[in-house]
């Protein structure tokens, strides 16, 4: 049996086809543009055509993430279900690593922190989906008024070990903070780790609001950012463990509770 | 065709001194300088009565921009700072008026300023500033009772507004008027941060909404922040507003109908409050240091 979980975050949508609910067959993901429902729709069909399946092949599709109630019960995704993030990130963690106690997700626009149960349920949860300086659009702020590209924040991070307090905790103060830096001639090194450092920070006292218990694993784009992890491992006082695909997760989750929910049918 | 870059956040600077009144004529001259994060203002008083101001964006180094402003605010008076017997410095920048003798918060000083703009009934002062958010509360002598402060999210800021005023390309002084201009009320913009509220004015522009129903809905949120402030520190009559933002008709009405209490017409320009406070301290900690009270 063939299942979908889509995943409509506020950046990208992600898409997982799962066979007998553990092995995944595609995984696709594509940038969500103003019209939400018509870049999942894309997405899906290019997980489709890259696993030479069509629609009516796939037994049920559950979808999570901000955008899922677009595609619930929509054609052509047509999604069955509909679950929130913090129970698709626990479901999909909980399947790759299942010696997990924390999920920390950081989405684009969301930050998460999840406490996981037995079987990959959710104990307890933290969201912060109201302030930028929380979730990856800091970082790509930030790197705008670095003028350096992303993806290049986090290994420029890493070549520093200065430590330069940011005072500033607002996504928009902190822009006009990097500019003084620049101006005081800190070097982009310094700054891109304060940066880093300054939003594991944040992401550490949510976390800990539901407290931190090993293993601890990081998911969500930004955990693809290798910056962050170091003065994450630091604030938490844990090892920090990432999926191979760790923007994936909730797409997974998603996949894996479309499974669970035929079984019981 | 390329159009040259503009700065619509950039609001223009201004001085001016009052008609009929004789410095020469004054037992004691004091000042108030208050260094914002965004504007620096500067009050000259003449035994307590407003003389000159001047109004200048905060530069760089605040000593520069303490002796601009001050400079500027005396321009064409005869005047010159030593002619002064007493400054204060206030706001984000106090710490750097080389000229000031002491140093008082703003938020003392936006009370005291309040009500010399308003008159000796003021109980509640909003305060929004370029960077921040105050709710005052204070007695009939213009003494602090209670105050809130936002001054770590840029949401139900000037800053906000400035923000905006650069997405929509409108001159920041315009925004609020501009904002005010349809016939119905679009809903409020749903994200608090100022990041999100920009992606969504976005989207919304993009959906076709007219500049003026965009501008009208990011309003509306910046209202319903402050009004969470202002709610926590509670309302009391009578209510006024001071800082840069106080001159935004679309925050200004908004909260009047959202509050439903008017705020009571300033009679002078609002963000001179924290600079006409701190001179009206000079002038009293003047008097007690010569042992006139």
């Amino acid at each position: 049996m063939i299942t979908a979980g889509v995943d409509v975050g506020a950046k990208y949508s992600k898409i997982v086809l799962l066979e007998d609910g553990k092995n995944i067959l595609t995984r696709a993901n594509g940038v969500v543009g103003f019209d939400v429902g018509k870049s999942a729709v894309e997405v899906f069909e290019k997980a489709l055509v890259d696993a030479n399946l069509k629609r009516d092949q796939i037994s049920q599709i559950v979808a999570t993430g901000m955008g899922r109630k677009i595609i619930h019960k929509n054609p052509p995704i047509n999604a069955g279900e509909i679950v929130p993030e913090v129970i698709a990130d626990a479901k999909g963690v909980f399947h790759l690593i299942p010696t997990v106690k924390t999920v920390i997700d950081v989405g684009a626009e969301e930050g998460r922190g999840v406490k996981v149960g037995e079987k990959g349920g959710v104990k307890d949860f933290v969201i912060n989906e109201r302030c930028a300086a929380g979730a990856g659009t800091f970082i790509e702020t930030m790197a705008r008024a670095l003028e350096v590209r992303v993806e290049d924040m986090g290994p420029l991070a890493l070549k520093s070990t200065n430590v330069i307090p940011m005072n500033a905790q607002c996504c928009v103060f902190a822009e006009s903070e990097v500019v003084t830096l620049i101006h005081a001639k800190v070097s982009k090194e310094d700054v891109a780790k304060a940066i880093h450092d300054a939003m594991a920070g944040r992401i550490a006292s949510m976390v800990l609001r539901v407290g931190v218990e090993k293993d601890v694993v990081l998911v969500g784009g930004v955990a693809r950012n290798p910056g962050f992890i170091p003065p994450l491992k630091k604030e938490l006082n844990a090892e920090i463990l990432v999926p191979e695909y760790p923007e994936y997760t909730g797409a997974l989750g998603a996949a894996i509770i479309a499974f669970e929910m035929e079984g019981q049918k | 065709m390329s159009e040259k870059p503009r700065e619509f956040w950039r609001w223009k600077e201004y001085r001016q001194t009052m008609p009929g009144m004789d410095p020469r004529a004054a037992k004691i001259v004091t000042a108030g300088v208050d260094i914002g994060s965004v504007g620096s203002k500067a009050a000259v008083m003449l035994d307590g009565e407003l003389y000159a101001y001047s109004v200048t964006r905060t530069g760089g180094v605040s000593e520069e921009t303490a002796i601009k402003v001050m400079n500027w605010a005396l321009e064409g008076t005869g005047l010159k700072t030593e002619d002064t017997h007493y400054v204060v410095g206030t706001g984000y920048g106090r710490v750097n008026v080389p000229f000031a003798k002491k140093t008082i918060t703003e938020i003392a000083c936006h009370a005291r300023g309040a009500h010399y703009i308003y008159g000796p009934t003021v109980r509640t002062v909003l305060d929004v500033g370029g960077q921040d958010c105050k709710a005052i509360r204070c007695d009939e002598k213009g003494k602090v009772t209670s105050f809130l402060m936002n001054d770590k999210c840029a949401a139900g800021t000037g800053r906000g507004l400035e923000v905006f005023a650069d997405l929509v390309r409108i001159p920041i002084e315009e925004l609020g008027k501009v904002s005010l201009n349809l016939t119905e009320e679009p809903p409020p913009v749903s994200n608090t941060c100022v990041i999100f509220a920009k992606a969504e004015s976005l989207a919304l522009l993009r959906q076709g909404w007219p500049k003026e129903k965009v501008a009208a809905a990011y309003h509306l949120a910046m209202v319903d922040r402050i009004i969470d402030l202002l709610t926590k520190v509670g309302i009391e009559k009578d209510f006024v507003m001071t800082g840069g933002v106080a001159k935004n008709v679309g925050i200004v009405s908004r909260l009047e109908r959202n509050l439903g209490i008017k705020p009571l017409e300033p009679k002078l320009d609002p963000i001179l409050a924290g600079a006409i406070g701190g001179a009206l301290f000079a002038k009293a900690l003047y008097e007690k240091e010569v042992g006139l009270r």
